[in-house]
Protein backbone atom coordinates (compact mmCIF):
# COMPACT_ATOMS: atom_id res chain seq x y z
CA UNK A 1 0.00 0.00 0.00
CA UNK A 2 0.87 3.58 -0.42
CA UNK A 3 2.88 5.70 1.76
CA UNK A 4 -0.52 7.66 2.47
CA UNK A 5 -1.45 4.61 3.94
CA UNK A 6 0.52 4.71 7.04
CA UNK A 7 -0.43 8.38 7.45
CA UNK A 8 -4.12 7.25 7.87
CA UNK A 9 -4.16 7.86 11.95
CA UNK A 10 -2.26 10.95 11.01
CA UNK A 11 -5.12 12.02 8.55
CA UNK A 12 -8.02 11.08 11.25
CA UNK A 13 -6.57 13.86 13.68
CA UNK A 14 -6.46 16.12 10.48
CA UNK A 15 -10.02 15.23 9.51
CA UNK A 16 -12.22 14.85 12.54
CA UNK A 17 -15.37 14.92 10.14
CA UNK A 18 -14.06 11.51 9.42
CA UNK A 19 -14.54 10.39 13.07
CA UNK A 20 -18.37 11.07 12.16
CA UNK A 21 -21.04 8.62 12.31
CA UNK A 22 -24.11 8.53 9.33
CA UNK A 23 -27.12 6.95 9.91
CA UNK A 24 -25.14 5.01 12.65
CA UNK A 25 -22.01 3.72 10.60
CA UNK A 26 -18.63 5.33 10.49
CA UNK A 27 -18.71 7.98 8.04
CA UNK A 28 -17.22 6.49 4.11
CA UNK A 29 -16.87 9.90 2.44
CA UNK A 30 -16.29 9.58 -1.23
CA UNK A 31 -17.09 12.87 -2.88
CA UNK A 32 -14.22 14.72 -3.15
CA UNK A 33 -14.50 15.52 -6.46
CA UNK A 34 -17.92 17.69 -5.79
CA UNK A 35 -15.92 18.76 -2.63
CA UNK A 36 -13.27 17.80 -0.51
CA UNK A 37 -13.40 17.58 3.61
CA UNK A 38 -10.99 20.51 5.31
CA UNK A 39 -8.34 19.54 7.66
CA UNK A 40 -7.44 20.96 10.52
CA UNK A 41 -4.57 23.55 9.55
CA UNK A 42 -6.89 25.09 7.22
CA UNK A 43 -9.62 26.27 9.64
CA UNK A 44 -6.55 27.13 12.08
CA UNK A 45 -6.12 29.48 9.41
CA UNK A 46 -9.32 30.87 8.76
CA UNK A 47 -10.17 31.23 12.77
CA UNK A 48 -6.58 32.97 12.89
CA UNK A 49 -7.43 35.26 10.48
CA UNK A 50 -11.16 35.94 11.51
CA UNK A 51 -9.68 36.04 15.50
CA UNK A 52 -6.63 37.98 14.95
CA UNK A 53 -6.14 39.91 11.49
CA UNK A 54 -9.86 40.63 10.14
CA UNK A 55 -9.48 43.85 8.03
CA UNK A 56 -10.01 44.57 4.56
CA UNK A 57 -7.01 44.66 2.42
CA UNK A 58 -4.97 47.28 0.43
CA UNK A 59 -6.66 50.23 0.89
CA UNK A 60 -6.50 50.60 5.12
CA UNK A 61 -3.41 52.39 6.67
CA UNK A 62 -4.26 50.88 10.25
CA UNK A 63 -2.13 47.83 11.29
CA UNK A 64 -4.45 45.01 11.23
CA UNK A 65 -5.21 46.11 7.22
CA UNK A 66 -2.16 45.28 6.81
CA UNK A 67 -1.52 42.43 8.34
CA UNK A 68 -4.11 41.04 6.16
CA UNK A 69 -2.56 42.41 2.98
CA UNK A 70 0.06 40.75 3.95
CA UNK A 71 -1.18 37.37 4.66
CA UNK A 72 -3.59 37.95 1.78
CA UNK A 73 -0.76 38.74 -0.99
CA UNK A 74 1.58 35.83 0.58
CA UNK A 75 -1.24 33.43 -0.48
CA UNK A 76 -0.95 34.62 -4.01
CA UNK A 77 2.54 34.12 -3.85
CA UNK A 78 2.16 30.60 -2.01
CA UNK A 79 -0.18 29.81 -4.76
CA UNK A 80 2.07 30.44 -8.02
CA UNK A 81 4.98 28.42 -5.81
CA UNK A 82 2.40 26.06 -6.09
CA UNK A 83 1.43 25.68 -9.31
CA UNK A 84 5.18 26.65 -10.40
CA UNK A 85 4.07 29.61 -11.93
CA UNK A 86 6.71 32.11 -12.49
CA UNK A 87 5.07 35.50 -11.19
CA UNK A 88 2.61 36.29 -8.82
CA UNK A 89 0.95 38.59 -11.07
CA UNK A 90 -0.40 35.65 -13.11
CA UNK A 91 -2.59 33.98 -9.88
CA UNK A 92 -6.16 36.26 -9.96
CA UNK A 93 -8.92 35.27 -7.56
CA UNK A 94 -11.91 34.49 -8.42
CA UNK A 95 -15.00 32.73 -7.09
CA UNK A 96 -14.47 29.22 -8.21
CA UNK A 97 -13.22 27.65 -11.01
CA UNK A 98 -16.53 27.92 -12.96
CA UNK A 99 -15.95 31.74 -12.25
CA UNK A 100 -12.75 31.76 -13.92
CA UNK A 101 -13.45 29.49 -16.95
CA UNK A 102 -16.37 32.47 -17.99
CA UNK A 103 -13.91 35.33 -16.99
CA UNK A 104 -11.43 33.55 -19.80
CA UNK A 105 -14.42 33.48 -22.21
CA UNK A 106 -15.98 36.59 -21.44
CA UNK A 107 -13.05 38.93 -21.28
CA UNK A 108 -10.12 36.76 -23.50
CA UNK A 109 -12.71 35.23 -25.82
CA UNK A 110 -15.69 37.08 -26.75
CA UNK A 111 -13.82 40.20 -28.05
CA UNK A 112 -11.66 37.89 -30.50
CA UNK A 113 -14.23 35.59 -31.77
CA UNK A 114 -16.52 36.15 -34.74
CA UNK A 115 -18.80 34.10 -37.44
CA UNK A 116 -16.36 31.54 -39.04
CA UNK A 117 -14.29 31.24 -35.36
CA UNK A 118 -14.40 27.85 -33.66
CA UNK A 119 -14.00 26.72 -29.98
CA UNK A 120 -13.22 23.03 -28.94
CA UNK A 121 -13.80 21.68 -26.57
CA UNK A 122 -14.02 17.83 -25.46
CA UNK A 123 -16.63 15.23 -24.98
CA UNK A 124 -16.43 15.05 -21.73
CA UNK A 125 -16.63 18.34 -20.02
CA UNK A 126 -18.02 19.33 -17.16
CA UNK A 127 -20.86 22.20 -17.92
CA UNK A 128 -18.80 24.69 -16.36
CA UNK A 129 -16.05 24.04 -19.37
CA UNK A 130 -19.08 23.93 -22.17
CA UNK A 131 -22.12 25.89 -20.78
CA UNK A 132 -19.69 29.21 -20.38
CA UNK A 133 -18.94 28.45 -24.51
CA UNK A 134 -22.15 28.19 -25.37
CA UNK A 135 -22.89 31.56 -23.89
CA UNK A 136 -19.90 33.06 -25.53
CA UNK A 137 -20.69 31.25 -28.98
CA UNK A 138 -24.09 32.93 -28.83
CA UNK A 139 -23.09 36.19 -28.32
CA UNK A 140 -19.86 36.13 -31.15
CA UNK A 141 -21.28 33.66 -33.70
CA UNK A 142 -18.39 31.10 -33.37
CA UNK A 143 -19.32 27.73 -33.35
CA UNK A 144 -18.41 25.12 -31.01
CA UNK A 145 -16.64 22.17 -32.17
CA UNK A 146 -15.54 18.71 -29.78
CA UNK A 147 -12.63 16.41 -29.87
CA UNK A 148 -14.26 12.97 -29.28
CA UNK A 149 -13.98 10.22 -26.55
CA UNK A 150 -12.70 6.74 -27.97
CA UNK A 151 -14.88 3.89 -26.71
CA UNK A 152 -12.71 3.49 -23.27
CA UNK A 153 -13.54 6.92 -22.91
CA UNK A 154 -10.31 8.03 -23.78
CA UNK A 155 -9.68 11.66 -26.01
CA UNK A 156 -9.35 10.03 -29.80
CA UNK A 157 -5.75 11.65 -30.31
CA UNK A 158 -6.10 10.28 -33.81
CA UNK A 159 -8.65 13.23 -34.44
CA UNK A 160 -6.55 15.68 -33.05
CA UNK A 161 -5.71 17.76 -36.31
CA UNK A 162 -9.30 17.18 -37.95
CA UNK A 163 -10.47 19.26 -34.90
CA UNK A 164 -8.22 21.89 -34.05
CA UNK A 165 -7.21 23.22 -37.37
CA UNK A 166 -6.73 26.32 -38.77
CA UNK A 167 -10.25 28.27 -37.58
CA UNK A 168 -9.97 27.47 -34.20
CA UNK A 169 -9.13 29.99 -31.88
CA UNK A 170 -9.60 28.45 -28.82
CA UNK A 171 -9.59 25.16 -27.31
CA UNK A 172 -10.33 24.45 -23.55
CA UNK A 173 -10.87 21.16 -21.84
CA UNK A 174 -10.37 19.23 -18.61
CA UNK A 175 -7.00 17.72 -17.28
CA UNK A 176 -9.53 15.01 -15.27
CA UNK A 177 -12.85 14.43 -16.15
CA UNK A 178 -14.98 14.49 -13.47
CA UNK A 179 -16.67 11.78 -14.74
CA UNK A 180 -14.16 9.17 -16.30
CA UNK A 181 -11.51 9.78 -13.56
CA UNK A 182 -9.16 9.20 -17.03
CA UNK A 183 -5.58 11.57 -16.52
CA UNK A 184 -5.91 13.09 -20.02
CA UNK A 185 -3.00 14.28 -22.39
CA UNK A 186 -3.53 17.75 -21.86
CA UNK A 187 -0.11 18.53 -23.38
CA UNK A 188 -0.88 16.80 -26.74
CA UNK A 189 -3.62 18.91 -26.77
CA UNK A 190 -1.72 21.93 -25.79
CA UNK A 191 0.64 21.79 -28.21
CA UNK A 192 -1.95 21.11 -31.24
CA UNK A 193 -3.71 24.46 -30.21
CA UNK A 194 -0.68 26.38 -30.08
CA UNK A 195 0.66 24.87 -33.54
CA UNK A 196 -2.70 26.68 -35.15
CA UNK A 197 -2.54 29.87 -33.32
CA UNK A 198 -5.09 29.39 -30.71
CA UNK A 199 -4.83 29.89 -26.69
CA UNK A 200 -5.92 26.73 -24.52
CA UNK A 201 -7.26 26.59 -21.00
CA UNK A 202 -6.90 23.85 -19.19
CA UNK A 203 -10.03 23.46 -16.36
CA UNK A 204 -7.87 21.54 -13.72
CA UNK A 205 -10.68 21.44 -11.29
CA UNK A 206 -9.78 17.71 -10.70
CA UNK A 207 -6.11 17.63 -11.01
CA UNK A 208 -4.76 20.56 -8.77
CA UNK A 209 -4.08 19.41 -5.16
CA UNK A 210 -4.33 16.07 -6.27
CA UNK A 211 -1.17 15.61 -8.25
CA UNK A 212 1.78 17.51 -9.26
CA UNK A 213 0.63 20.55 -11.35
CA UNK A 214 3.31 22.23 -13.08
CA UNK A 215 1.44 24.97 -15.64
CA UNK A 216 4.75 25.94 -17.32
CA UNK A 217 5.17 22.59 -17.95
CA UNK A 218 1.73 22.01 -19.21
CA UNK A 219 1.99 25.10 -21.51
CA UNK A 220 -1.64 26.42 -21.31
CA UNK A 221 -2.52 29.83 -21.87
CA UNK A 222 -4.90 29.75 -18.94
CA UNK A 223 -5.30 27.27 -15.94
CA UNK A 224 -8.22 27.18 -13.59
CA UNK A 225 -9.57 25.80 -10.38
CA UNK A 226 -11.53 25.82 -6.93
CA UNK A 227 -10.49 25.97 -4.10
CA UNK A 228 -12.63 23.63 -2.17
CA UNK A 229 -11.96 20.41 -3.99
CA UNK A 230 -8.03 20.61 -2.85
CA UNK A 231 -8.97 21.10 0.84
CA UNK A 232 -9.38 24.84 0.82
CA UNK A 233 -12.24 26.88 1.77
CA UNK A 234 -15.53 27.28 -0.09
CA UNK A 235 -16.06 30.25 -2.65
CA UNK A 236 -12.57 30.74 -4.02
CA UNK A 237 -11.32 29.98 -7.33
CA UNK A 238 -8.05 30.74 -9.06
CA UNK A 239 -6.65 31.85 -12.49
CA UNK A 240 -3.62 31.12 -13.76
CA UNK A 241 -3.00 32.88 -16.91
CA UNK A 242 0.05 33.43 -19.31
CA UNK A 243 1.39 37.60 -18.24
CA UNK A 244 0.54 38.52 -22.57
CA UNK A 245 -3.06 37.71 -22.26
CA UNK A 246 -3.72 38.36 -18.69
CA UNK A 247 -2.44 41.96 -19.69
CA UNK A 248 -4.26 41.41 -23.09
CA UNK A 249 -7.42 40.98 -21.28
CA UNK A 250 -10.10 44.17 -20.70
CA UNK A 251 -11.98 43.53 -16.95
CA UNK A 252 -14.99 42.07 -16.62
CA UNK A 253 -16.30 43.34 -13.73
CA UNK A 254 -15.48 47.06 -12.48
CA UNK A 255 -15.56 48.32 -8.82
CA UNK A 256 -13.05 49.36 -6.33
CA UNK A 257 -9.82 47.99 -6.56
CA UNK A 258 -9.57 47.65 -9.62
CA UNK A 259 -8.71 50.99 -11.16
CA UNK A 260 -5.70 53.26 -10.63
CA UNK A 261 -7.48 56.44 -11.10
CA UNK A 262 -11.69 56.97 -11.61
CA UNK A 263 -13.12 60.25 -13.15
CA UNK A 264 -16.56 61.03 -13.87
CA UNK A 265 -16.46 59.79 -17.51
CA UNK A 266 -13.48 57.72 -17.53
CA UNK A 267 -11.25 55.47 -15.50
CA UNK A 268 -8.02 53.53 -15.62
CA UNK A 269 -7.10 49.90 -14.75
CA UNK A 270 -5.10 48.49 -12.12
CA UNK A 271 -2.88 46.15 -13.06
CA UNK A 272 -2.51 42.49 -13.62
CA UNK A 273 -4.08 40.67 -11.31
CA UNK A 274 -6.17 43.20 -9.45
CA UNK A 275 -7.94 44.65 -12.57
CA UNK A 276 -9.84 41.77 -12.42
CA UNK A 277 -10.34 41.74 -8.68
CA UNK A 278 -12.95 44.30 -8.21
CA UNK A 279 -14.67 45.01 -4.78
CA UNK A 280 -13.53 42.98 -1.52
CA UNK A 281 -11.52 39.69 -2.38
CA UNK A 282 -12.45 36.54 -0.70
CA UNK A 283 -9.65 37.38 1.75
CA UNK A 284 -9.85 34.28 4.03
CA UNK A 285 -10.54 31.85 1.44
CA UNK A 286 -7.32 32.66 0.53
CA UNK A 287 -5.51 32.67 3.12
CA UNK A 288 -7.18 29.17 3.90
CA UNK A 289 -6.16 28.08 0.46
CA UNK A 290 -2.17 28.93 1.72
CA UNK A 291 -2.93 26.71 4.04
CA UNK A 292 -4.11 23.83 2.16
CA UNK A 293 -1.41 24.15 -0.52
CA UNK A 294 1.16 23.83 2.78
CA UNK A 295 -0.99 20.38 3.94
CA UNK A 296 -0.91 19.13 0.77
CA UNK A 297 2.81 20.05 -0.25
CA UNK A 298 3.83 18.25 3.29
CA UNK A 299 2.05 15.41 2.59
CA UNK A 300 3.81 15.50 -1.22
CA UNK A 301 1.51 15.75 -4.24
CA UNK A 302 3.39 12.60 -5.70
CA UNK A 303 2.43 10.30 -2.43
CA UNK A 304 -1.31 11.85 -2.71
CA UNK A 305 -1.73 11.07 -6.18
CA UNK A 306 -0.21 7.71 -6.14
CA UNK A 307 -2.63 7.07 -3.15
CA UNK A 308 -5.50 8.18 -4.77
CA UNK A 309 -5.11 6.62 -7.79
CA UNK A 310 -4.68 3.29 -6.35
CA UNK A 311 -7.86 3.06 -4.39
CA UNK A 312 -9.31 4.65 -7.98
CA UNK A 313 -8.52 1.46 -9.61
CA UNK A 314 -8.89 -1.22 -6.61
CA UNK A 315 -12.37 0.14 -6.50
CA UNK A 316 -13.02 0.10 -10.73
CA UNK A 317 -11.69 -3.77 -10.16
CA UNK A 318 -13.73 -4.69 -7.39
CA UNK A 319 -17.38 -2.71 -8.83
CA UNK A 320 -17.05 -4.42 -11.99
CA UNK A 321 -16.35 -7.54 -10.18
CA UNK A 322 -20.09 -7.45 -8.84
CA UNK A 323 -23.00 -9.01 -11.46
CA UNK A 324 -24.56 -6.06 -13.15
CA UNK A 325 -22.36 -3.38 -12.25
CA UNK A 326 -20.59 -1.39 -14.48
CA UNK A 327 -18.02 1.09 -14.81
CA UNK A 328 -17.87 4.28 -16.88
CA UNK A 329 -14.29 5.24 -18.40
CA UNK A 330 -10.85 3.70 -18.46
CA UNK A 331 -9.87 0.84 -16.14
CA UNK A 332 -6.66 2.60 -15.80
CA UNK A 333 -4.66 6.15 -14.71
CA UNK A 334 -7.80 7.40 -13.55
CA UNK A 335 -7.08 9.41 -10.27
CA UNK A 336 -10.26 10.76 -8.53
CA UNK A 337 -13.78 9.80 -9.75
CA UNK A 338 -15.42 6.09 -10.24
CA UNK A 339 -18.78 6.93 -12.10
CA UNK A 340 -21.14 3.58 -12.36
CA UNK A 341 -24.14 2.13 -12.90
CA UNK A 342 -25.99 -1.17 -11.40
CA UNK A 343 -28.45 -2.73 -13.41
CA UNK A 344 -32.40 -2.41 -12.71
CA UNK A 345 -31.55 0.35 -9.78
CA UNK A 346 -31.51 3.95 -10.97
CA UNK A 347 -28.24 6.03 -9.50
CA UNK A 348 -30.77 7.68 -6.86
CA UNK A 349 -31.62 4.86 -5.17
CA UNK A 350 -28.28 3.75 -5.64
CA UNK A 351 -26.81 6.78 -3.75
CA UNK A 352 -29.84 6.77 -0.76
CA UNK A 353 -29.14 3.10 0.11
CA UNK A 354 -25.67 3.76 -0.07
CA UNK A 355 -26.03 6.58 2.39
CA UNK A 356 -27.92 4.40 4.31
CA UNK A 357 -24.99 2.29 5.04
CA UNK A 358 -22.94 5.65 5.92
CA UNK A 359 -21.26 5.82 2.35
CA UNK A 360 -21.30 9.84 0.93
CA UNK A 361 -21.88 9.41 -3.20
CA UNK A 362 -23.16 11.31 -5.77
CA UNK A 363 -25.56 10.61 -8.14
CA UNK A 364 -27.07 12.03 -11.40
CA UNK A 365 -25.22 13.55 -14.39
CA UNK A 366 -22.80 15.19 -12.41
CA UNK A 367 -23.16 18.70 -14.68
CA UNK A 368 -21.98 16.42 -17.70
CA UNK A 369 -25.48 15.71 -19.40
CA UNK A 370 -23.80 15.66 -22.97
CA UNK A 371 -21.05 12.87 -21.87
CA UNK A 372 -23.82 11.02 -20.61
CA UNK A 373 -26.18 11.31 -23.81
CA UNK A 374 -22.79 10.56 -25.49
CA UNK A 375 -22.42 6.99 -23.05
CA UNK A 376 -26.37 6.48 -23.66
CA UNK A 377 -27.59 6.53 -20.01
CA UNK A 378 -29.00 9.46 -18.48
CA UNK A 379 -27.32 9.13 -14.93
CA UNK A 380 -25.10 7.52 -13.05
CA UNK A 381 -23.51 6.89 -9.35
CA UNK A 382 -20.50 8.15 -8.33
CA UNK A 383 -17.48 7.57 -5.76
CA UNK A 384 -14.62 9.66 -5.82
CA UNK A 385 -11.49 8.78 -3.86
CA UNK A 386 -9.10 11.69 -2.11
CA UNK A 387 -6.28 11.21 0.52
CA UNK A 388 -9.04 11.15 2.89
CA UNK A 389 -9.58 7.33 1.82
CA UNK A 390 -8.00 4.42 2.62
CA UNK A 391 -8.54 0.40 1.64
CA UNK A 392 -11.32 -0.50 3.78
CA UNK A 393 -13.21 2.50 2.18
CA UNK A 394 -12.98 0.44 -1.07
CA UNK A 395 -14.50 -2.64 0.56
CA UNK A 396 -17.03 -0.51 2.62
CA UNK A 397 -18.42 1.03 -1.21
CA UNK A 398 -18.57 -2.93 -2.54
CA UNK A 399 -20.75 -3.84 0.28
CA UNK A 400 -23.02 -0.89 0.42
CA UNK A 401 -23.78 -1.72 -3.51
CA UNK A 402 -24.01 -5.49 -2.38
CA UNK A 403 -26.77 -4.24 -0.29
CA UNK A 404 -28.14 -2.09 -2.97
CA UNK A 405 -28.57 -5.34 -5.10
CA UNK A 406 -30.29 -7.30 -2.20
CA UNK A 407 -32.53 -4.59 -1.52
CA UNK A 408 -33.82 -4.28 -5.24
CA UNK A 409 -33.34 -8.27 -5.67
CA UNK A 410 -30.68 -8.84 -7.96
CA UNK A 411 -28.50 -10.26 -6.50
CA UNK A 412 -28.11 -13.36 -8.45
CA UNK B 1 -32.91 3.21 7.79
CA UNK B 2 -34.21 2.60 3.98
CA UNK B 3 -36.80 0.12 5.01
CA UNK B 4 -39.27 2.72 5.45
CA UNK B 5 -38.14 4.31 2.02
CA UNK B 6 -38.33 0.94 -0.16
CA UNK B 7 -41.25 -0.46 1.20
CA UNK B 8 -42.33 -4.30 -1.04
CA UNK B 9 -45.41 -2.98 -2.33
CA UNK B 10 -43.00 0.30 -4.04
CA UNK B 11 -40.00 -1.99 -5.27
CA UNK B 12 -42.79 -4.70 -6.94
CA UNK B 13 -44.34 -1.14 -8.74
CA UNK B 14 -41.07 -0.17 -9.82
CA UNK B 15 -40.51 -3.55 -11.37
CA UNK B 16 -43.60 -4.40 -12.92
CA UNK B 17 -45.55 -1.01 -13.28
CA UNK B 18 -49.10 -0.77 -14.18
CA UNK B 19 -50.43 1.46 -16.53
CA UNK B 20 -47.25 1.89 -19.07
CA UNK B 21 -48.17 3.34 -22.55
CA UNK B 22 -49.99 5.96 -24.24
CA UNK B 23 -53.38 6.75 -24.50
CA UNK B 24 -54.15 7.27 -27.70
CA UNK B 25 -55.57 10.96 -28.52
CA UNK B 26 -55.48 11.57 -25.01
CA UNK B 27 -54.60 14.50 -22.95
CA UNK B 28 -51.07 14.46 -22.70
CA UNK B 29 -48.24 16.36 -20.73
CA UNK B 30 -44.45 15.50 -20.27
CA UNK B 31 -42.53 16.66 -16.91
CA UNK B 32 -39.39 15.63 -16.53
CA UNK B 33 -36.22 16.93 -13.19
CA UNK B 34 -33.40 18.17 -15.35
CA UNK B 35 -30.96 17.66 -12.64
CA UNK B 36 -31.84 13.84 -12.26
CA UNK B 37 -33.01 12.45 -15.38
CA UNK B 38 -36.76 11.72 -14.16
CA UNK B 39 -39.02 12.29 -17.24
CA UNK B 40 -42.45 11.10 -17.67
CA UNK B 41 -45.08 11.21 -20.52
CA UNK B 42 -48.33 10.99 -19.03
CA UNK B 43 -51.12 10.96 -20.96
CA UNK B 44 -55.33 10.41 -19.76
CA UNK B 45 -59.26 10.02 -21.40
CA UNK B 46 -61.35 11.79 -19.77
CA UNK B 47 -65.00 11.41 -20.60
CA UNK B 48 -66.83 14.00 -19.44
CA UNK B 49 -65.43 14.53 -15.67
CA UNK B 50 -64.07 11.26 -15.40
CA UNK B 51 -60.99 9.53 -15.98
CA UNK B 52 -61.07 6.56 -17.79
CA UNK B 53 -58.07 5.86 -18.62
CA UNK B 54 -54.40 7.02 -17.71
CA UNK B 55 -51.13 5.69 -18.80
CA UNK B 56 -47.52 6.67 -18.49
CA UNK B 57 -44.35 6.35 -20.40
CA UNK B 58 -41.46 7.21 -17.94
CA UNK B 59 -37.73 6.87 -17.40
CA UNK B 60 -36.12 7.20 -13.44
CA UNK B 61 -35.53 6.09 -10.16
CA UNK B 62 -37.85 3.59 -8.15
CA UNK B 63 -39.93 6.28 -6.47
CA UNK B 64 -41.00 7.90 -9.68
CA UNK B 65 -41.79 5.04 -11.26
CA UNK B 66 -43.39 3.34 -8.30
CA UNK B 67 -45.49 6.34 -8.11
CA UNK B 68 -46.34 6.60 -11.65
CA UNK B 69 -47.47 3.34 -11.56
CA UNK B 70 -49.72 4.17 -8.36
CA UNK B 71 -51.29 7.19 -9.38
CA UNK B 72 -52.53 6.09 -12.66
CA UNK B 73 -54.19 2.77 -10.68
CA UNK B 74 -55.80 5.33 -8.23
CA UNK B 75 -57.10 8.09 -10.48
CA UNK B 76 -58.75 5.74 -13.02
CA UNK B 77 -62.18 5.70 -12.60
CA UNK B 78 -62.49 9.24 -10.76
CA UNK B 79 -64.08 12.14 -11.29
CA UNK B 80 -61.29 15.41 -11.38
CA UNK B 81 -62.84 16.31 -7.70
CA UNK B 82 -62.39 13.17 -6.52
CA UNK B 83 -58.54 12.99 -7.90
CA UNK B 84 -57.95 16.85 -6.89
CA UNK B 85 -58.96 15.24 -3.39
CA UNK B 86 -56.31 12.77 -3.26
CA UNK B 87 -53.87 15.16 -4.93
CA UNK B 88 -54.24 17.10 -2.10
CA UNK B 89 -54.01 14.20 0.36
CA UNK B 90 -50.51 13.19 -1.59
CA UNK B 91 -49.36 16.24 -1.20
CA UNK B 92 -49.67 16.76 3.02
CA UNK B 93 -48.51 13.42 3.11
CA UNK B 94 -45.19 14.20 1.48
CA UNK B 95 -45.36 17.87 3.91
CA UNK B 96 -45.15 14.73 6.68
CA UNK B 97 -48.46 14.46 7.58
CA UNK B 98 -50.01 11.39 8.62
CA UNK B 99 -51.80 10.09 5.65
CA UNK B 100 -55.35 9.61 5.06
CA UNK B 101 -55.35 5.84 4.08
CA UNK B 102 -58.84 5.89 3.01
CA UNK B 103 -58.22 7.91 -0.06
CA UNK B 104 -54.53 6.88 -0.54
CA UNK B 105 -54.82 3.49 -0.69
CA UNK B 106 -51.82 1.96 -1.78
CA UNK B 107 -49.83 5.15 -2.01
CA UNK B 108 -49.30 5.40 2.28
CA UNK B 109 -46.47 3.33 1.04
CA UNK B 110 -44.84 6.70 -0.10
CA UNK B 111 -45.14 8.51 3.12
CA UNK B 112 -41.75 7.17 4.25
CA UNK B 113 -40.05 9.57 1.22
CA UNK B 114 -41.08 12.61 3.39
CA UNK B 115 -38.12 11.89 5.61
CA UNK B 116 -36.01 11.83 2.68
CA UNK B 117 -36.45 15.82 1.30
CA UNK B 118 -33.99 15.32 -1.59
CA UNK B 119 -36.43 12.73 -2.83
CA UNK B 120 -39.80 14.20 -2.05
CA UNK B 121 -39.14 15.47 -6.09
CA UNK B 122 -39.52 11.77 -7.41
CA UNK B 123 -42.34 10.96 -5.58
CA UNK B 124 -44.59 14.38 -7.10
CA UNK B 125 -43.34 14.05 -10.36
CA UNK B 126 -46.39 12.39 -11.77
CA UNK B 127 -48.56 14.20 -9.25
CA UNK B 128 -47.04 17.57 -10.67
CA UNK B 129 -47.68 16.21 -14.41
CA UNK B 130 -51.15 15.67 -13.45
CA UNK B 131 -52.10 18.96 -11.41
CA UNK B 132 -50.75 20.74 -14.70
CA UNK B 133 -53.17 18.73 -17.26
CA UNK B 134 -55.87 18.50 -15.30
CA UNK B 135 -55.21 22.40 -13.15
CA UNK B 136 -55.77 20.97 -10.13
CA UNK B 137 -53.43 23.66 -7.98
CA UNK B 138 -55.89 25.86 -6.43
CA UNK B 139 -52.95 27.15 -3.83
CA UNK B 140 -54.98 25.39 -0.95
CA UNK B 141 -52.32 23.20 0.33
CA UNK B 142 -49.12 25.86 0.09
CA UNK B 143 -45.81 25.58 -2.04
CA UNK B 144 -45.37 22.35 -3.51
CA UNK B 145 -43.35 20.07 -1.32
CA UNK B 146 -41.15 19.35 -4.49
CA UNK B 147 -40.00 22.78 -5.04
CA UNK B 148 -36.90 22.21 -4.78
CA UNK B 149 -33.48 21.72 -6.73
CA UNK B 150 -33.02 17.65 -6.82
CA UNK B 151 -30.14 15.47 -7.66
Amino acid sequence: MSALSELYERIVADFPILQRQVHGRPLVYLDSAASSLTPRPVVAALVDFYEQHRANVHRGLHQLSAEATDLFEGSRDRIARFLHAPRREQIVFTRGCTSAINLVAQAWARPRLGPGDVVVLSELEHHANLVSWQIVCRQTGAKLRYLPLTAEGHWDLTELARVIRDDVKVVAVAHISNVLGGLNPVEAVVAQAHRVGAVCLVDAAQSVGHLPVDVQALGADFVCFSSHKMCGPTGLGVLYGKLERLEAMEPLEGGGDMIVHVDWEESTWNQVPYKFEAGTPPIAEAIGLRAACDYLDELGLATIREHTQALTEAAVLALEELPGVKVMGPKQGRVGPVAFTVEGVHPHDVATILDGEGVAVRAGHHCAQPLHARLGIPATARASFYLTNRASDVDRLVAAVTTVQKVFGHVR
Amino acid sequence: MFADLYQAIILEHYRNPSNVGLVEDGLQARNSHPSCGDKVLLSLRLDGQRISEAKFLGEGCSISQASLSMMTEAVTGQTVDEVKAVYQAFRRMLYGEEPNEELLGDMVALHGVSKFPARVPCATLGWETLALLLQLDDGSVGDDPSDQPCG
